[in-house]
């Protein structure tokens, strides 16, 4: 076990090298360079020299990238142009913001996905397995942000049960701990901001976990489908077992493996979703941010959250594996 | 990472198996399923009426998609917009357009979009995995190592999430149609790559290149016609499907304000994110190209996932 963890971490490091050289050509290719995105199009022939001097943009281009495969490692990204912040505290502060909307999606896709796509196949053919196979359909081809419109419209603006807007409505004095605002109403007994942060969680969660619930709902029927169907199922059966036994050591147990590879996959998905979902409901994570940053080009804040959200989706990923290997015996072998 | 890869390597090692006992072809035995499949049928009629508007729209369409009438009706800063009339039948857009010329004239985009970003995943994925596959396939030790290098820049490209790479692509090449296109194309590329690879790869151990083998079949020969054209049908589902996700891509991207910034060229992505402006006043400007989007992406999904099942030599009988 400690092996794979070692061999997996090692694997880690040329995936992440790769992704800082993509990120390096790509901020040199943008338009007119770094220079030129930081000085905006008005800038003279000299201004433009004394910014790229002061950058070592005059110097070998292995020197320079020399130079930012350090500030990557000492987590310096320079400073966001929008806020004047260091683009490190900016991604901290967003960040727990979109774990908290992304965990939510997530427990509202496996809790109802996983269920619901059982209890499909279990009874293939029925009303509840066509609603399913084509709600399932269906929900991969909304488009996320066009979603979190319709519901915000629907349930926040006409019929007012939930906030529009934010993740606390303002004026509510909590104290921050974690900066997973209903974690921390739990921990500090201010239920009431709990319930505050968890309404604001609502809409955005539901638009968030669509795709997810989705595609968890379609392969817990696929898998439970082709488990019923195994042997060691029919002998479970034959040989007297109860259904309760058959059913949920069986039955459920295998197939629930797939599941658990889907869910890292879509965890690390998720944050092409958040970025939609977010700037819709002005969630203030790391998906409204980006949303900003895209429209006022700023570049620092782009390639330090691109940089920091593969490198999460890369751990997700190898928590995932390592999860698999716990549950799946097979796997260890190899 | 190497959940996401698996995950296409056995789609690709499922839908690429091909026993065949009944004696039928692959081919004609998953045409057979495909035209008794419910789910094929109505895709395939989704997607005919789609690229039949696609194709004439631009001719039936009764106003202009550019032309502003009535200027007068729409006020856009007083939220007064005109709604569906006889001689509109969807209303009138912010800019006093006709809506349903806009959609019929913005299918031909969409689809474009679609196809354009879906060739160029395909074309560019199939070359390098079909590239790395035959390397594989070839063996020896070069190849394998070629097959590594190919492989590990795959998987980068993988661990990206879709739209921020879709959103970098955008910023190096600025805001149009064009870059839309190429930005969801590229987003494809690696699942292409790393689906015919493992369909290959799959193929690499089975009996009849053995027998090729063994037969003396030069191993250029063994690795073009045979294993290709026998890893081709994963590809091809994932063609299909990757029509439904480059629109709702672009839609996406559109409304991240990376799409074309000249609404004059109607597209239902671009559409629909600029409707979004004003929904509180004319919520139905946002419906319509959603409804195409949807409706259309549905149709490619429908389709592409009764090919998987068609092709599926597990649900054969």
């Amino acid at each position: 076990m400690l092996r794979l963890v070692v061999r997996r971490l090692l694997q880690l490091i040329p995936t992440l090298l790769g992704l800082s050289v993509l990120l390096f050509i790509w901020l040199n290719r943008l338009p007119g360079g770094p220079a030129a995105a930081m000085l905006g199009e008005r800038a003279t022939e000299a201004d433009r020299a004394r910014i790229e001097a002061a950058l070592g943009l005059d110097q070998p281009v292995w020197v320079q990238y020399g130079r930012f495969l350090k500030r990557l490692s000492e987590l310096d990204l320079g400073v966001s142009t929008q806020t004047g912040q260091p683009v490190w505290d900016e991604f901290t502060r967003a960040f727990p913001a979109t774990v908290e909307l992304g965990v939510s999606a997530m427990i509202i896709a496996i809790a109802v996905g996983v269920p619901l796509g059982y209890f499909a196949a279990r009874r293939r053919g029925s009303w509840l397995d066509v609603t399913a196979v084509s709600g399932s359909l269906l929900g991969i081809c909304i488009p996320v942000f066009f979603l979190a419109f319709l519901l915000k419209a629907v349930f926040a603006v006409q019929l007012g049960w939930f906030p529009s807007f934010g993740r606390q409505t303002t004026g509510i004095d909590a104290t921050e701990i974690t900066g997973f605002y209903v974690l921390d109403g739990l921990l500090t007994g201010e239920f009431d901001a709990a319930w505050d942060a968890a309404m604001h969680l609502v809409l955005p969660a539901l638009a968030l976990a669509s795709i997810p619930l989705a595609i968890i709902t379609r392969m817990t029927r696929a898998s439970v489908l082709e488990v019923l169907g195994e042997d060691y199922v029919r002998t479970a059966e034959s040989k007297g077992l109860s259904r309760q036994v058959v059913r949920g050591r069986h039955v459920l147990r295998n197939a629930l493996l797939p599941i658990v590879t889907a869910v890292g996959l879509l965890t690390g998905g998720l944050l092409s979703g958040a970025v939609l979902t977010e700037s819709v409901f002005a969630f203030g994570g790391i998906g409204s941010f980006i949303k900003t940053a895209i429209d006022e080009r700023d570049y620092p804040v782009l390639v330090g959250f691109i940089m920091f959200i593969a490198a999460a989706y890369v751990v997700i990923n190898l928590l995932v594996d390592l999860a698999y290997s716990l549950i799946d015996p097979r796997v260890r072998v190899h | 990472m190497s959940t996401k890869t698996d995950k296409i390597d056995r789609l690709a090692e499922l839908t690429a198996s091909t026993e065949t006992s009944t004696g039928a072809s692959l081919w004609v035995e998953a045409w057979r399923r495909l035209k008794s499949s419910k789910m094929a049928v109505i895709g395939a009629c989704i997607i005919g009426v789609f690229v039949v508007v696609a194709i004439v729209g631009p001719w039936v369409a009764p106003y202009s998609p550019t032309a502003q009438l009535w200027r007068g009706e729409v006020l856009t800063n007083q939220n007064v917009f005109v709604g569906p009339r006889a001689e509109n039948w969807l209303g009138l857009d912010h800019l006093a357009r006709d809506e349903f010329s806009r959609m019929l004239v913005g299918a031909r985009q969409t689809l474009l979009v679609g196809i354009v970003a879906t060739l160029l995943g395909f074309t560019v994925g199939a070359l390098v995995g079909g590239a790395s596959g035959a390397a594989l396939v070839l063996g020896g030790k070069v190849g394998r190592r070629i097959d590594t290098v190919v492989m590990r820049v795959i998987d980068m490209m993988l661990a990206l999430p879709s739209l921020l790479l879709a959103v970098s692509i955008a910023a190096v090449l600025g805001q149009s149609l064009t870059t839309v296109m190429i930005a969801v194309g590229v987003v494809q590329i690696p699942i292409f790559a790393r689906l015919l690879r493992g369909a290959m790869l799959a193929q690499g151990g089975s009996d009849y290149v053995l027998a090729a083998q063994a037969l003396g079949v030069r191993k250029r020969r063994i690795a073009l016609g045979h294993v290709l054209p026998n890893s081709l049908s994963p590809v091809i589902v994932q063609t299909t499907l990757s029509l439904a996700t480059a629109i709702i891509e672009a839609a996406a991207l559109s409304y991240l304000g990376l799409g074309n910034p000249d609404s004059a060229v109607p597209e239902w992505g671009v559409m629909l994110a600029q409707a979004q402006r004003y929904f509180d006043s004319a919520p139905m400007l946002a419906v319509y190209p959603a409804l195409g989007i949807i409706i259309t992406a549905l149709g490619f999904t429908l389709l592409g996932e009764a090919m998987r099942e068609a092709l599926d030599p597990k649900l054969r009988s």
